[in-house]
């Protein structure tokens, strides 16, 4: 069985075995249709139509999903490996290890936002960006410049406790835990680490940033926190909503598998703590 | 020269942010509001054209229909005369592919906030779908 565990907790080996299996994905040509995925739903996705990916109750199991699929990516290179989470409301400065050229490397240079050390330097030859909006080919990173401050500690709690899942219309405009944890309502937790990072996973093509896959896995693992907190509360809508995905709906991509699915992770995975 | 077209870029959109904020306020439901009584540009408070930090930027209703359309509310912008890919959010706020977390108060704000984030690059076409 998978456990994922917190980043900043990992051995040296195990941060050696992460990148490798990333490495190896890149060269092989898979991770960049992850990419390509990505942004296609990011385009996609709209307040007023259809929306699966993002600004809608199923960002959470879509998200879970394509963290699987990745996940299960890795594991075909070195089963070893499981993906690791951010916890940004703890590690929450660019001097975290997560940033230490032995694992992500480091914030960009000011004049053109280039990551210089770490294994996905540009000058290391191995993580060239194929699926791009822009013409650089070079990972960017401008660490907490497009926003000063991480989400707090406080901050998460206060979405913790928020009981509902979702609520209508479903989508950027919504109160309740979904919306408020995805960030376009209230304190901002998904969307302002984005933002945070910078270069480009501030853009529809984040996932070119292997930070991508920890904060996301970090997220999903906010989502597990509230529903053990909030036991009666479940995945809304349940049924008959125009444009998104209901709790016994499949999802696009992969057309075979529903939000009701993916409730419980524990099926596919565990978490350290 | 740069010091000019900021100037005066910047009269603009003090003066172009309060007619989006009326807008918004009146009409929170419509998507690109004003599609059926085109104005001069300067009065459109979704209609720029103007040269920020060395770029065209340009913002105009969409023509024809197009895969596109209702992701920007019917509003296209251009850098350097290459789409943006931008959309509006339930609240009248945008954000665009380059910036796509971070929403903005509008579609000419979101093109200067690709400007910045570009530091120069060209955007690439979006692609054909």
């Amino acid at each position: 069985m998978t456990v994922r565990k917190n980043q900043a907790t990992l051995t040296a080996d195990e941060k050696k075995r992460f990148v490798d299996a990333v490495l190896a994905l890149k060269r092989g040509g898979r991770y960049d249709e992850f990419v390509r995925t990505h942004n296609e739903f990011i385009m996609s996705d709209t307040d007023t139509g259809e929306r699966t990916g993002h600004r809608s109750p199923s960002f959470l199991p879509w998200h879970r999903r394509f963290l699987l699929d990745f996940e299960r990516a890795l594991q075909s290179v070195d089963s070893s490996v499981a993906l690791p989470y951010w916890d940004w409301s703890a590690d929450r400065t660019p001097r975290a290890s997560l940033w230490a050229p032995d694992f992500l490397g480091g914030t960009g240079r000011s004049s053109d936002g280039r990551v210089m050390d770490g294994p996905f330097a540009a000058a290391a030859g191995n993580w060239p960006l194929t699926v791009r909006v822009d013409g650089r080919t070079f990972l960017r990173r401008s660490l907490g410049t497009g926003v000063r401050e991480l989400p707090t500690r406080a901050e998460v709690e206060s979405v913790l406790s928020i009981p509902t899942y979702d609520m209508a219309p479903y989508n950027s405009a919504s109160d309740g835990f979904r919306n408020n944890l995805e960030g376009w309502r209230g304190v901002n937790l998904h969307n302002r680490v984005h933002v945070w990072v910078g270069g480009q996973m501030a853009t529809g093509v984040s996932p070119n940033d292997p930070v991508f896959w920890l904060h996301h896995a970090y997220v999903d693992k906010l989502w597990a926190q509230w529903q053990s907190r909030h036991p009666g509360a479940g995945y809304v809508p349940t049924g008959g909503t125009a444009d998104v995905v209901d709790l016994d709906e499949t999802m696009k991509p992969w057309n075979d598998v529903r939000p009701a699915d993916l409730l419980d992770h524990t099926k596919f995975y565990t978490f350290d703590s | 020269m740069p010091d000019i077209s900021r100037r005066r870029a910047l009269t603009a959109a003090a003066a172009l942010a309060a007619t989006a904020t009326a807008a918004t306020l009146a009409a929170p439901a419509a998507s690109a509001a004003g599609h059926e009584h085109p104005m001069p540009m300067p009065r459109h408070p979704e209609n720029f054209d103007e040269v920020y930090k060395g770029r065209r930027i340009q913002g105009r209703p969409m023509s024809g229909g197009g895969h596109h359309a209702e992701h920007g509310g019917g509003v296209e912008v251009l850098v350097d005369g290459v789409e943006l890919h931008v959309m509006r959010n339930a609240d009248g706020t945008w954000i665009s592919v380059v910036s796509h977390y971070d929403p903005v108060a509008t579609p000419r704000a979101a093109a200067r906030a690709a400007v910045d984030e570009l530091q120069g690059a060209p955007l690439l076409p979006l692609p054909a779908n």
